[in-house]
């Protein structure tokens, strides 16, 4: 069993998979013989050459579009970059309207099988397009898969379940975890199923609910908590649609407190929509209000180092907020 | 610049068609016309919400569609070539029941809008209702045929007014770039629903956009239908070859409403829409068949009553099919998932 960062991790598996289907194509600008402004497909173009690694115009438009287009032959099964996934909104169109709608509006006559890369996120100075947390205005259209997986082994799994299904995914990767996270991914195959979240630890006091970056911070600050007598369950969605209710539900019943937390903008956030899910389904277990930690409704991350730390979650902030949802 | 297709080629395609390859022409634009004209009825009598039409367009798509092999290439379509899916092979009951939100439309079986044509076993492709979408998504099937290595070619088709969108000129530069197997249709009806070309673009010919993407741009009069062939032939042959794409712009005229919701006395004059219906390409056609022997008045009205009664029993055939069960609400949204038991 290898350690690896992300980055590596879905190297790796990109690697594997194409060495075993000749269907699966990359294309992205800058995925050739750069390998990927994150280095995420280095040195998949010199090992299976420009027609399946095929750099693109730089527009984003067109590489949702004729990734759509090659799917809905069945020729292929296309994976294609978006290089910061700020930059995926000129194909939003092409994602809703076209990718997203095919199957509702043909009957299952033609799919679209389309796996769309994305690295997200902020605190790598990236400033306010090069930082964005976008998963939400996806995660809200029917017909898509959102995952959003921050661990190496996930990476690893989520990815070989993205290429089994027959429907579009958005597969959200956020950067900053490329290097900062390693973890052990085993040799062998396995698959992170949609819509399974993961226990990251285990309490009684209360529920943290996260995905991406922020999941691994909640990990800390619920690491720091422990000294301090307080336990929390910590639950790394994983999957953004669909979502794991069950996993839940089933930590929120047990400790009556549940605090959600992510780095995208509260407004009609995940936040809301899970908040949503226990108010309807949870009302009568909760000790507390639902509570969410999410950086301030402001346009984008601001580059200036200390107010972008500012936005930015952190442990202590999530450590600060579970100890006062603790002593509710 | 744009090549003008000559009329003064020594030989044209069109003149290797047989007697009955040309009658059969004739019809294909006939039964489009009079299911066109049946789903305005339907329209004005009530009983269909909505329509919208591809009537003048006959031509280059009846032409388009000959020119190609149906259901071995791939044809994303837009809304008003309902002469040219039926050419391709969809049926006349297939419109009229996504007209009358039936079951058994393979458009989508009631789900998708009237207009809105796909039929996967012919491998006509799907569209929604922002325009121009599907160019960019046939160049990806263009070009995922081509690193497959098959000779199936792509068409795609859309009106003037969509190639003001990104989306055009994004497919076009990818069939440019790659050489693809592919071929853009602008059927040129000079209205993009009420504003007119001039105030759409600052050129005279769309297909002088060509030479932008390195690919061959051709100017054809639309409404003259072996005109039209020709120009479709070479563009095929073109594609099948490995030799690139081409921009096929038909100039023509929508001598309609842009839809049954629109009314166009409010932005274009009487004479000019009067001016159009007397160069209309069924009318052409005849002409041309009538002056080579092919066609008389005995014939002529054989052919109307053949494609009338088609509409007819299609009409009949629509408003007897169910509707869609509305469980299929919620159905369609994903595909199953694999059994993934870990």
């Amino acid at each position: 069993m290898a350690i690896m960062n992300n980055i590596e991790a879905l190297r790796e598996t990109l690697r594997i998979e194409m060495e075993r289907d000749p269907r699966i194509i990359i294309t992205g600008e800058d995925v050739g013989p750069r390998g990927g402004v994150f280095r995420a497909t280095m040195g998949l173009h010199q090992q299976f050459g420009e027609k399946r690694v095929m750099d693109t115009p730089l527009a984003e438009l067109s590489i949702v579009a004729t990734g759509i287009g090659m799917a809905l032959t069945g020729y292929f099964k296309p994976i294609v970059e978006i290089q910061f996934a700020d930059f995926i909104f000129p194909a939003f169109n092409q994602i809703l309207s076209e990718a997203a709608r095919m199957r509702y509006r043909t009957r299952s006559t033609w799919t679209v099988p389309l796996i769309i890369r994305a690295p997200y996120g902020g605190g790598i100075s990236g400033g306010l397009y090069h930082s964005q947390s976008v998963e939400a205005f996806f995660a809200h259209i029917p017909g898509l898969y959102v995952v959003a997986p921050t661990t190496p082994y996930d990476i690893k799994g989520m990815l070989r379940a993205s290429l089994q299904v027959e429907d579009p995914v958005i597969f959200f990767e956020h950067k900053k975890t490329y290097r900062l996270i390693k973890g052990e991914v085993p040799e062998e195959d396995y698959i992170v199923p949609f819509g399974k979240a993961a226990m990251r630890r285990e309490g009684d006091d209360l529920t943290v609910i996260s995905y991406g970056l922020a999941m691994h911070d909640a990990v800390k600050a619920a690491d720091l908590l422990t000294a301090e007598g307080i336990s929390a369950d910590v639950i790394d969605l994983r999957s953004l649609r669909p979502l794991d209710e069950v996993a839940i539900l089933e930590s929120v019943k047990k400790t009556g407190k549940v605090l959600i937390v992510h780095e995208d903008n509260p407004t009609v956030s995940l936040g809301s929509e899970i908040a949503a899910i226990i108010g309807e389904q949870a009302f009568e277990y909760l000790d507390a209000p639902i509570t969410r930690l999410t950086p301030p409704d402001v346009p984008a991350v601001p580059f200036s180092h200390p107010i972008q730390d500012a936005f930015m979650l952190n442990p202590d902030k999530i450590a600060t907020a579970m100890r006062k949802l603790a002593a509710y | 610049m744009a090549t003008n297709a000559r009329k003064s080629q020594k030989t044209r395609p069109s003149d290797n068609l047989t007697d009955e390859q040309l009658l059969q022409l004739y019809k294909n634009m006939m039964l489009g016309r009079k299911v066109d004209e049946r789903s305005w009825v339907m329209n004005r009598q009530g009983r269909a919400p909505f329509h919208i039409s591809g009537i003048g367009h006959e031509a280059i798509q009846v032409a388009a569609a000959a020119t190609m092999r149906p259901g071995y290439d791939w044809f994303y379509p837009y809304y008003r070539d309902l002469a040219f899916v039926l050419a391709m092979g969809m049926k006349p009951v297939d419109h009229l029941r996504g007209m009358l939100g039936r079951a058994g439309d393979p458009s989508g079986d009631g789900i998708q809008m009237p207009g809105h044509f796909s039929d996967a076993s012919l491998r006509i492709g799907s569209i929604s209702s922002p325009v121009a979408t599907q160019v960019p998504i046939a160049a990806g099937t263009a070009l995922a045929c081509k690193l497959k290595g098959t000779d199936e070619i792509t068409v795609v088709c859309l009106g003037e007014g969509s190639t003001s969108q990104g989306d055009f000129h994004e497919g076009l530069n990818w069939a440019g770039v790659h050489k693809l197997p592919f071929i853009c249709i602008v059927q040129n009806n000079q209205y993009a629903i009420s504003v007119p070309m001039e105030k759409e673009m600052a050129i005279k010919n769309v297909a002088d956009r060509a030479i932008a993407y390195g690919i061959e741009g051709v100017v054809v009069d639309g409404n003259d239908i072996l005109a039209c062939y020709d120009v479709m032939y070479e563009a095929v042959q073109r594609a099948r070859s490995g030799q690139g794409a081409t921009l096929v712009e038909a100039k023509t005229y929508r001598v309609t409403p842009h839809s049954t919701d629109d009314d166009d006395r409010t932005y274009r004059s009487r004479e000019e829409v009067e001016y159009w219906k007397k160069r209309d390409p069924i009318l052409q056609f005849e002409r041309v068949l009538f002056d080579r022997g092919l066609l008389d008045e005995t014939l002529q009205h054989e052919i109307l009553g053949w494609a009338v009664s088609e509409v007819d029993k299609a009409e009949e055939e629509a408003i007897s099919s169910p509707f869609p069960d509305v469980s299929e609400l919620t159905a369609h949204v994903y595909g199953p998932l694999p059994s993934w038991e870990v």
